[in-house]
């Protein structure tokens, strides 16, 4: 009997600390959710987001972040793509040496293993200082390549091996030759895997700090994108770092929380996107 | 006869090549430009004072000193912490997802888990610096909230999503008849998910517990934000200073060509070597865990 009390006691316990930690995981996201919603939402206005800072006239305005994102974003986005999707074809179509095809996936593993300060790190070297970028936008999103082109072949890797070997054999049989099978076969046929790709891409690009503090600036100021020379040069912060900047070292949070919010819903909408790519691309 | 490949097929063919070499390039040039950068600084300090000094006073006008022990003990201590912190409720919430849950219920909170994993790091720092940092301050009665403690359990936070997907993807995997046969003997379903389940997945956790250290050792930001960033050797209610953040908190201002930056970089080999390290472990149980 009491064996049998201590076994239902043990059954029990052990639900209990079951449903407890998913509960806790879930109220966790909750509590963060809610709480910079709840200081930072009051914040946003149309006037803070179309316009920038102005000591004078003591208003405040993140326009020139948002821009900025938008910059290293496009910047990263349009050169990881071929890059990735390449590399991906690569692996799943061509590679034929098995030591190569190797080695370029356990590269892909590391890189997608190092930590975003490194990264930092690498930029300032390579790209502010080899290259004689300086601190700026267009070598933060050229650091960001590096660090997001795992994703981009992985993601990319997995919607082509989903592909029937049957598509390239009739592709092939029809006379088609490997890159004309690739291009009006297979890539369509695994559009989510990329879509997809793009959208984690742009979700880490977002999210990302440590490497665009170091190598894109902290100017919160507005940048002149009219120029070719405006645009090659143009330094200062993403909303990540422009949150640092005020939290930091202004100390401004009313603000800080402002971008948070507008971060999570970035975030939010990125992966409602991917989620939705995912399913409305697989079904055709 | 031979088969005689077309001009352009040829052309995209080594396309595709230079792509995938460009990946084992990057590392390449990483892997150099970080030795590079870092052994002068180690070279002039020298490895043992480097690795075993216990001060670290970069910015001393007569008399620097670049120890960073301090830090390696911090970053360890504070990824064993939120390993600690993190895993068990990280483990249960996938047991829970994985067996447990009704499927809808799964369903809902699966994409909560992927969202907590998009949050930006720094946002995760603003919770902890607004509402962590004061709360232990007034709980633990401290004159500074910025404390490890503050750190490890931001790093917790920020580990969970890690460790459920990939705990979640071992459990799912172990073979149905594991579990059949446990309970065909007797067993209630608690009782098998936890003695048969859980130990069958073995090596998936132990992969999620070699991600959620090389996250939590490689994470700057967010702890740059709660962890007050001073080079105390760690003690959990004290202020302290991580590899990470160590390179983080000066970058910005350290003179270029000054032995203080080229510490930063030496910093930043050490921190590679650690997650090298950390990779290699963590391939070894995806490993394990597929083979059983």
């Amino acid at each position: 009997m009491d064996a049998n009390l201590s076994r239902r006691a043990w059954n029990l316990l052990a639900k209990l600390a079951l449903w407890l930690s998913a509960a806790a995981t879930c109220a966790l996201l909750l509590v963060v959710i809610g709480y910079i919603f709840l200081r930072g939402a009051p914040g946003l206005s149309w006037e803070l987001l179309t316009t920038q800072e102005s000591i004078l006239r003591g208003t405040m305005g993140i326009l020139p972040s948002i821009l900025n994102t938008l910059y290293v974003v496009l910047v990263s986005l349009a050169l990881v793509l071929p890059l990735g999707v390449g590399a991906a074809v690569y692996l799943t179509e061509y590679a034929k040496n098995r030591r190569l095809a190797w080695a370029v996936e356990f590269a892909a593993e590391t890189l997608s293993g190092i930590p975003s300060i490194l990264y930092a790190l690498v930029g300032v070297i390579l790209f502010c200082n080899a290259l004689g970028l300086q601190k700026t936008l267009l070598a933060g999103s050229l650091t960001l390549v590096i660090m997001t082109l795992p994703t981009v072949i992985r993601t990319t890797q997995e919607s082509l091996r989903t592909v029937p070997r049957s598509y390239r054999e009739g592709a092939l049989g029809l006379g088609a030759g490997k890159w004309r099978a690739i291009r009006t076969v297979v890539l369509p046929s695994s559009v989510d895997g990329i879509v997809t790709g793009c959208i984690l891409t742009v979700g880490r690009v977002v999210g990302e700090s440590a490497v665009l503090m170091y190598t894109a600036g902290l100017s919160t100021a507005m940048q002149d994108f009219s120029t070719i020379q405006g645009i090659l040069r143009a330094s200062g912060s993403t909303l990540t770092v422009a949150l640092y900047v005020y939290a930091k070292e202004r100390a401004d949070f009313a603000i800080a929380f402002t971008i948070a919010t507008l971060l999570l819903l970035l975030t939010g909408l990125i992966h409602l996107a991917a989620y939705l790519a995912g399913r409305l691309l697989r079904r055709r | 006869m031979k088969r005689r490949i077309k001009p352009a097929e040829f052309a995209m063919q080594t396309l595709f090549l230079v792509c995938g070499l460009t990946a084992i390039a990057f590392v390449l040039l990483i892997t150099v430009y970080l030795i590079l950068a870092g052994l002068p600084a180690i070279r002039e300090i020298g490895l043992t004072d480097f690795l075993l000094g216990r001060t670290w006073a970069s910015t001393h006008a007569t008399d620097p000193r670049f120890g960073i022990l301090p830090m390696i003990l911090t970053s360890v201590y504070g990824a064993a912490g939120a390993i600690v912190l993190g895993v068990p409720v990280g483990f249960f919430t996938a047991l829970f997802l994985a067996k447990a849950a009704p499927p809808r219920l799964a369903g809902l909170i699966r994409p909560a888990v992927n969202l907590l994993a998009g949050i930006p790091s720094v946002v995760y720092g603003l919770v902890g610096m607004c509402v962590l940092v004061p709360a232990l301050r007034a709980w633990l009665d401290l004159p500074a909230g910025d404390t490890l403690l503050a750190a490890m359990i931001v790093l917790a936070v920020m580990i969970l999503p890690s460790v459920i997907s990939v705990s979640d993807a071992a459990l799912a995997a172990v073979p149905r008849e594991y579990e059949e046969a446990s309970l065909a003997l007797g067993a209630t379903p608690v009782e098998t998910y936890l003695r048969v389940t859980a130990p069958a997945a073995r090596g998936g956790v132990a992969a999620a517990v070699a991600l959620g250290v090389g996250r939590a050792i490689g994470e700057a930001m967010a702890i740059l934000m709660v962890a007050g960033n001073v080079a105390n050797m760690p003690s959990l209610l004290s202020s302290v200073r991580f590899l990470t953040t160590g390179i983080a908190i000066e970058m910005n201002y350290a003179a270029p060509g000054s032995l203080q930056r080229q510490a930063l970089f030496s910093i930043g080999l050490v921190l590679f070597f650690f997650i090298m390290v950390i990779n290699i472990l963590l391939n070894l149980a995806l490993k394990r865990g597929r083979e059983g």
